[in-house]
């Protein structure tokens, strides 16, 4: 090779709405790449993609939805999941997965995202955490991780914020894990395991927001933030549950991996014989 | 003693692209090196797609990239393969992968 | 199949239940709710029924996962409903928009009781109509029936599918507490004599470049289901023909229009009125739901004093029935309007006609009875008339 040669045609153009690229995230912005993990699982899928859908919310996340070239639904604030539960119940044959981020996901939306994952029902969530509602100006959000600035927390987030893998683990899901933007070959093998494993199933995908979160947390540009990944970031394995929570502050190690994946039911309507 | 090309591609590479040869010592060099095949990769751009935002330069496992001077529309520089590293593209497909804005990509180099 | 799940025959059945035999004979696959006095017998009917016709019930988290099921399972290419009252009306607005905007048809019952705010759970209102109007943000042009007994329940069910269908929109189907709990006769048809409207399907061979969002010139565009194979895009947000979001004035000012035009294009095929003793009338009573019941009572003891009274029933309130009130207005001296609220439909008739129009109101929880009516009626007649 000599120098790189400069197309106009990217492999994945056939699967994202290459018309409408670039898109509108910010540079740096893990939600591109979170999106081209889902693109490549969607394309090694042996669901045709004729038969996936993906359904979104509102934010950053819930544009996805838009880039992507196949049926895609961009619905309101926090109900992306009962949109996506009427898609599957009403043909079961689609592969639904719902694309959203953690506030649209756990604060809004936060009702439907546990009663979901109590159901069971064979959904596939990806949550973009970036720790802050990005598309209004990086406001904090559920995630935001304790004395975080962010807009709406000029001098340090007072709150404490979930423990994503915790909470869904606790609703129900049948499988859950947590990566980051780094982590891209195991994000895309957790969304194609989660394709045709049945019952909910829940991704977490930590991602750098440079301009709604890193710029007031020390993590100037997209690049910081995932080297911040890459340093902090350790295998969970073993570790309990309820230990899984995110602090910036000190030097707790940030766990990824899997950590739930069990066989409970997932959620079937009922149907009687006879009549059908 | 090995060939001198067979050792520059062998060293390990730190982090500023120089080789760490005080590892030398230590690492094991497969006798039949040169018979080995290695993967190469071709790297491809889009330039309008980049936003400059330079996770491919900066994770590249093997140094390959390195801000251009040049711009795209947008005022954004995207990448270049750095000069001495045009060989040196393992086609290990994480800048692809990384990419956020789907505007680099590698296939496998021809000959 | 649900040619097996329908109840043809003769029933005595209470109105919630008549309006869950219409779902089923409407085909309705689908239904996602949560418990709401006094809608819930809809929703306990249904959780029965549906699983024998092979449809799938399913009681959502709260009122705002019911109405964005119902909007899932339609984009799939189901007929879909929620049922619901006050409350949780007013959690379904946003998504009401929603599925306007997205052009989803489905149907959405609101049992109405005493509002606002908790109000009567157990008791009857109607004061939730201008909320079917205008309680989603936004310019819209609204569906709306109000059946007046529970056979006027099982069919308004069936309409409004096929009104929702037809003109890819939510409808929605304002009864009260009485019709929705009293018991009456309801007779249900054969099978192949419940008309079914299918939804407009694209007639193109090539489904590559197809544009979900491009209507002709009845401003319906095709519709298309998820799985497809059509790869379409679907938001809330102002979008142009292919569906991509279009952040201009121009393209909102144009989507806005085109959403707003296809229903007052279609409005005559929409409206349903009935009347009674229209011809020679020169008062004229306007009601609708379990209040109708009274007026056209009141209407017939009017008539039996010999005052010239008609009654015109508002079968849908949204559209409003413009045309025949302005016809009715070149031959009547005053106009009265009975609802179970503090105003609300009154405020449309007098702003198309000049004549006096008489307000008989209360704010709910009983039904109106027709002693009021008669009595407005009866002032009515004092301007002249008769």
């Amino acid at each position: 090779m000599a120098q790189a040669r400069l197309v106009e045609k990217h492999p994945l153009d056939d699967i994202i709405r290459a018309d409408r690229m670039p898109h509108i995230w910010c540079p740096g912005c893990g939600i591109g790449i979170a999106m081209r993990c889902y693109a490549h699982a969607l394309l090694r899928s042996e669901v045709p993609a004729e038969k996936h859908v993906v359904v979104s919310g509102i934010g950053c996340s819930g544009r996805v939805a838009g880039y992507m070239n196949i049926d895609s639904y961009h619905t309101t604030h926090g109900r992306a999941i009962p949109f996506a539960v009427g898609l599957k119940l009403a043909n079961p044959e689609l592969e639904v997965l719902v694309f959203s981020g953690d506030g649209d996901l756990a604060a809004i939306g936060g009702n439907h995202l546990i009663h979901g994952a109590r159901r069971n029902v064979d959904i596939t969530v990806i949550c973009a955490n970036n720790f802050n509602y990005g598309m209004t100006g990086g406001q904090l959000g559920p995630t935001t991780p304790y004395m975080a600035r962010t807009t709406t927390s000029p001098y340090g987030c007072p709150e404490l914020p979930f423990n994503l893998v915790y909470l869904l683990a606790a609703a129900g899901a049948n499988f859950v894990s947590r990566w980051t933007t780094l982590h891209v070959r195991q994000v895309i093998d957790d969304i194609l395991y989660a394709f045709q494993k049945p019952g909910f199933s829940f991704i977490e995908v930590l991602s750098p927001c440079p301009i709604g979160f890193g710029k007031s947390n020390d993590f100037e540009q997209g690049i910081e933030e995932m080297k911040f990944y890459r340093e902090r970031c350790q295998l969970g394995d073993g570790v309990p549950l309820e230990d899984l929570g995110i602090d910036l502050t000190g030097d707790r190690p940030i766990y990824v991996g899997r950590f739930v994946d069990r066989d409970a039911p997932p959620y079937t309507p009922v149907r009687l014989e006879g009549e059908q | 003693m090995l060939p001198l090309e067979c050792m520059l591609w062998s060293w390990p590479i730190g982090p500023a692209g120089e080789r760490v040869l005080s590892m030398r010592v230590f690492a094991r060099t497969p006798l039949d090196l040169e018979k080995m095949a290695r993967p190469r990769g071709q790297v491809y751009l889009i330039p309008e797609r980049c936003k400059g935002c330079n996770l491919c330069v900066e994770l590249c496992p093997r140094n390959v990239l390195e801000p251009s001077p040049q711009t795209n529309s947008k005022g954004y520089h995207y990448p270049q393969i750095r000069e001495g590293h045009e060989g040196d593209c393992v086609h290990c497909e994480f800048c692809t992968m990384v990419c956020p804005e789907f505007a680099i990509f590698t296939l496998e180099a021809d000959g | 199949m649900t040619a097996a799940g329908v109840l043809t025959g003769q029933h005595f059945m209470n109105g919630d239940h008549a309006c869950a035999e219409g779902a089923i004979a409407a085909g309705c696959l689908f239904f996602g709710g949560y418990p709401i006095t006094p809608s819930t017998e809809i929703a306990e009917r249904l959780a029965r029924r549906l699983p024998e016709v092979g449809g799938v019930f399913i009681q959502m988290e709260d009122e705002l996962g019911s109405i964005a099921a119902i909007l899932g399972a339609s984009a799939a290419g189901a007929r879909a409903m929620t049922a619901t009252s006050g409350p949780g009306f007013s959690l379904m607005m946003e998504n009401l928009g929603l599925g306007i905007m997205m052009e989803l048809p489905c149907l959405i019952v609101n049992v109405q009781r005493g509002s606002p705010s908790t109000g009567l759970p157990t008791l009857p209102g109607q004061s939730d109509i201008m909320q079917a109007r205008w309680g989603t943000h936004g310019d819209v042009r609204a569906v709306a029936y109000a059946p007046w007994s529970p056979q006027e329940f099982f069919d308004l069910t069936v309409l409004g599918f096929n009104v929702a269908d037809r003109y890819r929109v939510p409808v929605l189907l304002m009864a009260d507490e009485v019709v929705g709990h009293m018991v009456e006769r309801v007779t249900i048809p054969d099978p192949d004599s419940i008309p079914r409207w299918e939804r407009k399907r694209p007639n193109g061979k090539s489904k590559a470049g197809f544009k979900p969002f491009l209507a002709g010139e009845d401003l319906i565009p095709p519709m298309v289901h998820a799985g497809e194979g059509y790869r379409v895009h679907f938001t809330g947000l102002t979008h142009d023909e292919r569906g991509y979001p279009d952040m201009s004035a121009e393209a909102h000012d144009r989507l806005v229009r085109r959403l707003v035009n296809k229903i007052d294009l279609h409005a005559a095929e929409i409206i349903r009125t009935e009347g009674y003793h229209l011809d020679d009338a020169r008062i004229v009573v306007l009601a609708f739901g379990s209040t109708a019941r009274s007026a056209r009572r009141a209407v017939r003891e009017a008539r039996a004093k010999g005052i010239p009274a008609g009654f015109l029933r508002l079968v849908s309130v949204w559209p409003f029935p413009v045309e025949e009130l302005r016809q009715l207005a070149g031959t009547v001296d005053a106009f009265v309007m009975a609802e179970m609220n503090l105003g609300q439909l009154i405020t449309e008739v007098e702003r198309h006609v000049t004549q006096p129009v008489i307000g008989v109101q209360h704010a709910g929880g009983a039904m109106l009875p027709p002693e009021p009516i008669l009595k407005a009626i009866e002032e009515a007649a004092g301007h002249g008339a008769g």
